[in-house]
């Protein structure tokens, strides 16, 4: 058994190792055609002269090398325009991402010959060698129940050196992801057969193998989610929902709606976690996609305004959090493992709600630019270009502002990139402005609460010790209180350690919500206890 | 300003010193010589088994103390000056006092077996036990453990953690036979023996037989078998731990002997938690009560007398839990391992054998007396009024399903049960739909 893990395990890293090797295993190179097809006018006129010289027809080993010379000639002709002035030719794309263009257009590595034969030796092999590792825990750990042993012995879990390298990997992967795509440029090609299931022919983009590799994980691990929790139904029932909602709304229907002319929305990507919702071009694009552009846009609205608050008052936001939120869903599956690395301390809960509540107000702020500068252009204020500066602020500014510190690297290089050393729920616990908004309803108004089952608390800090969003459970159990924060995301894991069946998470009259408010725990019959 | 002393910083002295400060501003001081900082004995296993580190079980950040004004002292009192109101410590000095409560705990029995003493031999108690069997794992392949108890299984499943084998000796004829009623010792028995651990009923330790360095290789047991092993778990339960107090003017005899205020036979010196012994048991319990809530309650207790306003120790319904291996506990009331007299009682047991409830009310009055349930969770409030407001076992049976504790979605049994309690006992219980348990609590 033990072997046949091992096995697993070995398979697995061969996948990663193959996937991680993809970038140089390109071989790029530029032809004409390509050039004029892929750049547009003023890039062309801007850059066309010295591509010849430089790059045209010039064989580039990886898309790797082949996109820093392009970026730097692209880099060096901007510098130049704005030296001259020539603020009319200056471009405004990202360079990274026309990179990655040309380099998608130009490859002809051995991975872009071989894209089903690479797609199996990477995803194909990962998967295998995970469910392999995992299934045999069903044998290997005994039968239904909570097994956590080992894990603070184990460095992969303790944030210890597999714990690190596993955190380096992840981050380097979302640094490539955000702000160097070109990097990937074969790992992108090897999933253009599965894009080509989709729609014959169509190539991935970078967010096809972001969003493919994440459903993937989340599926696998998920599996791993129904072999420990197999005792407990409330995580199974979870556990399906959340890779429900992930598989079939953020990835399957956002595909499959383009393929009507419809545009692919995640339907339940709610503002301010959405936050680009009311973008121009976003707003722009509902607006020309007929009815079903305009149901989304009212949807959009309805959903924030309207379904979230009610939601989290009827069940807590546990029904977003854990049971719908793709950031969520990738959290309790792939993340799982590193729930016990969330800190418990009270300074990092201090340091939680500036930071949460932070992101909120900038979201807010946001909010505002984006709004008046998308709705007043639309309205055709200023010719249609509407007002986008607000007290000297650029809306621009703002969005990019945001989308770097909060979209890309909170979110995704620190969010998920530091799961193994900060713990799963970094994002969910400090960042995200959709769970401070949500938290806000549950602390407040809301019906949910998790009961403190009278005075059986033994302090024993399992139920504080596996909160991924590090609430220090234990502190109101062993006071008899119930536990009422605004960071819960009900994900249940604390009720489901706890030896003495002390917590439960419920739904009830919001009368007696906190639980005891005396000092004396149940049991003691010396006091009159508050009832 | 008084100065209040106490010795021992687990459950019991711990929740008074935090009792004693929200209702005066004495001095408090807590001596003891495990270890620094208050931490859950219950959760000693877990760190064993890698489930959480030490600091995890530690109930309050190590700053707690110095906010809350609770001076702390790491060090061991050896002699107890009563008419000085002196503390006597291991480092040199003394300590004054005005008034001293003894929260001292317990320590794990030793019935003079040959060989007890030896290295490899140990019993699970305190932050030192937990460090010698770390130490003594190592390389380790069988582990022998004496005492069918609760810590007795906490032993074995850490054991069997790290991949060492387990022989469980138990001297009854089943798993915790002088708590468990028979048909829930069986099921734990069952449940052991499926985690492979060998479990030997009826089976008494001779001696513990040492290498020529004298550690454990082997025990004897009474019928001349021999087992090797490098563990021997020595889990025959704990007494209070009261031998430095015995050449005091206290007085002691299995534990320190109190009344029902905690009151020693020496003015302004107290004793609670595990190694308190009362007259007589208080409420119909034991005179020596060893688990963590009753530590717990009679700290919040002795509070109030020392702050001046002298309470009684008055402890409400029983209650309990554990968790053995996978299969987790609830007791609340009384469901003795003998029916007692008079008394009659219901057993349920799940087809697959690892969930049950059984419970226990007067043959003639029908009030409800108890229940044990593995496998299920149940609400401590709703027991503890049904128990404190006497109410019948048909109450309690029509009421069973919003007594559930467990979590969202889980199975419920009660259908099944209350049709099973009709038939056997001729009762006519119906049960009543789920409402919300507080409004059960409220009428
Ligand atoms: C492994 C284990 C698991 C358990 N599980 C449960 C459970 O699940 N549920 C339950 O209800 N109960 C459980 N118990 C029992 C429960 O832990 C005890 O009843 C409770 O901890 C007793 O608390 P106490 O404060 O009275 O004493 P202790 O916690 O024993 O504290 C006494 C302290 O005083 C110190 N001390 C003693 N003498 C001196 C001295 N001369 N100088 C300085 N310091 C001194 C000791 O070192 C010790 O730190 C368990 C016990 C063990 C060992
Ligand atoms: S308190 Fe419990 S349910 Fe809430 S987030 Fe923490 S572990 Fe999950
Ligand atoms: S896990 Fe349960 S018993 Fe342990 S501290 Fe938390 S609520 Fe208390």
């Amino acid at each position: 058994m033990k072997n046949l893990k091992y096995t697993g395990m070995v398979i697995f890293l061969i996948g990663l190792a193959i996937f991680t090797t993809t970038p140089f295993l390109g071989n790029v190179k530029m032809t004409e055609a390509v050039m004029l097809e892929t750049l547009d006018e003023q890039k062309l006129g801007n850059l066309e002269v010295q591509l010849r010289e430089q790059l045209l027809d010039k064989e580039f080993s990886s898309a790797f090398a082949f996109s820093r010379a392009f970026i730097g000639i692209y880099e060096a002709k901007n510098e130049e325009l704005k030296a001259n002035k020539e603020w009319g030719q200056v471009m405004h794309t990202k360079s990274a991402s026309v990179a990655l263009d040309l380099s998608r257009a130009s490859n002809n590595g051995i991975v872009t010959q071989n894209k089903w034969l690479f797609f199996f030796l990477t995803f194909g092999l990962g998967i295998i060698g995970a469910l392999f590792y995992i299934i045999v825990d069903l044998k290997l750990k005994g039968p239904p129940g909570i097994k956590n042993d080992g894990i603070y012995h184990d460095t992969a879990t303790n944030r210890g050196w597999i714990g690190v390298l596993t955190a380096v990997w992840l981050v380097t992967f979302y640094i490539v992801l955000y702000f160097h795509p070109y990097i990937m440029t074969d790992a992108i090609s090897l999933t253009d057969p599965v894009k080509g299931l989709f729609k014959e022919g169509a190539m991935a983009s970078q967010w096809f193998l972001y969003g493919l590799l994440y459903c993937t994980s989340m599926l696998v691990m998920g599996v791993r989610m129904y072999i420990k929790y197999r005792h407990n139904k409330y995580q199974i029932v979870r556990t399906t929902s959340v890779l429900f909602f992930q598989v079939i709304f953020a990835f399957l229907l956002v595909e499959i709606l383009p393929l009507f002319g419809l545009p692919g929305r995640d339907l339940k990507n709610a503002m301010p976690l959405d936050y680009t919702f009311l973008y121009k071009y976003n707003i722009q694009e509902l607006l020309d996609a007929g009815q079903f552009g305009m149901f989304l846009i009212i949807w959009g609205f309805v959903l924030s305004i309207i379904v979230v608050p009610t939601l989290v008052y009827f069940y807590g936001k546990r029904w977003y959090c854990s049971w719908v939120c793709g950031c969520g869903g990738l959290a309790e599956t792939l993340g799982d493992p590193y729930r016990q690395l969330s800190n418990k301390k009270l300074w990092a809960w201090k340091l939680e709600r500036w930071l949460v509540h932070g992101v909120l107000v900038f979201a807010a702020i946001l909010t505002v630019f984006v709004g008046i500068h998308t709705f007043t252009s639309l309205g055709g204020v200023n010719d249609g270009e509407g007002v986008s500066t607000i007290m000297g602020i650029s809306a621009f500014d703002v969005r990019d502002w945001y989308g770097f510190m909060v979209g890309a690297v909170f979110a995704g290089v620190i969010g998920t990139g530091f799961y193994p050393l900060f713990g799963n729920r970094t994002w969910c616990r400090f960042g995200c402005p959709l769970a401070a908004y949500m938290g806000l309803v549950q602390r407040f108004k809301s019906r949910f609460r998790i009961t403190t089952n009278g005075g059986q608390c033994i302090s024993c800090g399992n139920c504080s010790t596996y909160c991924e969003q590090g609430i220090d459970v234990r502190a109101y159990a062993q006071k008899g209180q119930n536990i009422i924060r605004s960071s819960c995301v009900g994900c249940g894991v604390c009720s489901a350690v706890c030896p003495r069946g002390v917590l439960k998470l419920e739904n009830g009259p919001e009368a007696g919500r906190f639980g005891n408010e005396g000092p004396i725990v149940l049991g003691n019959d010396g006091f009159q206890l508050n009832q | 300003m008084d100065k209040i002393v106490i010795i021992g910083n687990g459950i019991s002295g711990v929740t008074a010193a935090r009792h004693i400060r929200k209702n005066s501003d004495s001095e408090i001081l807590i001596i003891s010589a495990e270890t620094e900082h208050f931490f859950s004995r219950t959760a000693l296993m877990y760190v064993y088994m890698g489930h959480m580190r030490f600091e995890d079980i530690k109930p309050y950040e190590d700053w707690f103390w110095e906010k809350n004004r609770i001076d702390l002292k790491f060090d061991r009192v050896e002699d107890i000056k009563t008419d000085t109101k002196q503390l006597v410590m291991k480092s040199g000095g003394s300590i004054n006092y005005d008034k001293l409560i003894l929260a001292v705990g317990s320590k794990p029995n030793k019935f003079g077996w040959p060989g007890q003493d030896l290295d490899g031999v140990q019993g699970l108690y305190s932050f030192q036990d937990l460090e010698s069997i770390e130490a003594n794992s190592k390389n380790a392949k069988r582990a022998v453990i004496v005492g069918g108890g609760l810590i007795g299984v906490e032993l074995a499943e850490m054991m069997l953690s790290r991949g060492i084998a387990v022989t469980f000796l138990v001297r009854e004829s089943k798993f915790w036979g002088n708590v468990l009623p028979d048909q829930e010792g069986k099921l734990i028995s069952r449940h052991i023996q499926k985690h492979h651990v060998d479990l030997r009923f009826n089976t008494e330790l001779d001696e513990i037989i040492a290498d020529e360095n004298g550690r454990a290789k082997a025990i004897k047991t009474k019928d001349g078998e021999i087992i090797e092993c490098q563990i021997v778990g020595l889990t025959a339960g704990v007494s209070p731990n009261v031998a430095f107090i015995k050449n005091t003017n206290i007085e002691v005899e299995r534990g320190i002997k109190v009344n029902e205020f905690f009151e020693t036979n020496i003015k302004d010196v107290y004793a609670i938690g595990d190694c308190a012994q009362f007259d007589q048991g208080v409420n119909g319990r034991r005179n020596i009560e060893q688990v963590w809530y009753t530590g717990r309650i009679m700290g919040e207790t002795i509070a109030q007398t020392v702050t001046g306003n002298r309470l009684a120790y008055n402890p409400g319904p029983w209650f309990n839990s554990a968790k053995f291996f996978d299969i987790e506990y609830q007791t609340y009331g009384w469901v003795f391992a003998e029916k007692l007299e008079g008394e009659a009682d219901f057993y349920w047991e799940h087809p697959k054998g690892e969930i049950c409830i059984h419970v226990v009310w007067d043959e003639v009055t029908g009030l409800f007396k108890g229940l044990n349930v593995f496998g299920v969770r149940m609400r401590h409030d709703l027991f503890d009024k049904w128990l404190r407001d006497g109410a019948g076992v048909d109450e309690v049976m029509a009421n069973l399903s919003t007594a559930n504790f467990d979590p969202e979605f889980y199975s419920h049994y009660e259908k099944a049960i209350v049709a099973q309690f009709n038939a056997e006992t001729g009762r006519n219980v119906e049960l009543k739909a789920k409402k919300w348990w507080r409004n059960l609590i409220r009428n």
